[in-house]
């Protein structure tokens, strides 16, 4: 094995990881309608989080990263999971997921 | 370049447009397979890193679970996506404006070379042979409680998700148990003695 642990520089991990956040943030300006590509968005941003932890974690050689990043995972599983009921009672309730309609305070 | 560099570089092309067509793409169901696509790819780069629990998690969490619950909202709700797509145009040049800040600003922290000028790291631990030992042995003992509270978080989610979702209706038909339990013989059966050759 040779002496650094990743076959590319650490840099382009990062900026790998920075282009696929900002593609998330796009992602949530351009749908703002759209709860469901939302959702998507946000678990894009938390993918990029996890590529930069586990690119520090490789190259400073030390596991804490991925056990953040792990924890990382278990807490967007269960935003997903939250997220898409809300969203199928909202969609029950009102029969439509515009985020501008969720402004409304009553059920 | 390596071979293990063009490896990395393929891979992150096709994450980074898989990650595009999930934002741009006009179906849905499109998206959810793109966002699918990206994970996958997200999960070899996890493996070029070293991390192979994480990639193995990665594929079975979000590609098992994740991806398709979001198939599954998707195709269950019955949305007219094309109205959800008004705003796109008048959402695109803010839009970009945050992004191209964003990124710029990202891309000259981390971009810049100070992070490669890493020292040599310092050798792993050799009691722990293969990633997914070493991730163990550290979970269950320094980040126990962490892991514990991980636990809770992923049982409070299932326990919210039921109830938010569970609905009672009154026309379904529905197993009543204690009512099967307080059942008692004499109501239900009836002993008669029948001749031979005659009817009840």
């Amino acid at each position: 094995m040779d002496a650094s642990p990743l076959p590319v520089p650490l840099s382009a991990y990062l900026t790998l990881a920075a282009v696929l956040f900002t593609i998330g943030v796009f992602g949530i300006f351009l749908n703002r309608k759209n709860v469901i590509v939302i959702l998507m968005s946000i678990e894009l941003l938390l993918l990029a989080v996890n590529l930069n932890l586990v690119a520090f974690s490789a190259v400073l050689g030390d596991l804490a990263g991925q056990v953040f990043a792990l924890f990382v995972l278990t807490v967007a599983a269960a935003e997903a999971a939250i997220g898409l009921a809300i969203v199928v009672v909202y969609f029950r309730n009102r029969g439509s997921i515009e985020v501008e309609d969720i402004s409304v305070m009553r059920g | 370049m390596t071979a293990a560099a063009f490896v990395f570089y393929v891979l992150a092309l096709v994450t980074v447009m898989a990650a595009v067509m999930v934002i741009a793409a006009r179906n849905p169901v499109h998206a959810v397979l793109f966002l699918i696509l990206a994970f996958f790819n997200a999960a070899g780069l996890f493996l070029l890193a070293g991390a192979e629990f994480l990639a193995m998690a990665l594929v079975v969490v979000y590609v098992g679970a994740v991806a398709v619950l979001f198939l599954f909202v998707v195709m269950m709700l019955d949305i007219h996506f094309v109205q959800l797509r008004e705003g796109f145009l008048r959402y695109l040049p803010v839009g970009v404006l945050v992004g191209v800040v964003l990124l710029a600003e990202l891309v000259l922290v981390f971009g810049a070379s100070a992070f490669d000028a890493q020292p040599a790291p310092p050798p792993p631990a050799p009691a722990a042979p293969s990633n997914t030992e070493a991730l163990g042995r550290l979970l269950y003992t320094d980040y126990f409680y962490l892991f514990q509270a991980a636990g809770v978080i992923l049982l409070i989610a299932m326990i919210g998700a039921i109830s938010l979702t569970l609905r009672h209706r009154p026309d379904a038909k529905r197993q009543d148990i204690a009512a099967q339990v307080h059942r008692r013989r004499e109501e239900t059966l009836e002993i008669r003695k029948v001749k031979p050759r005659t009817g009840i």
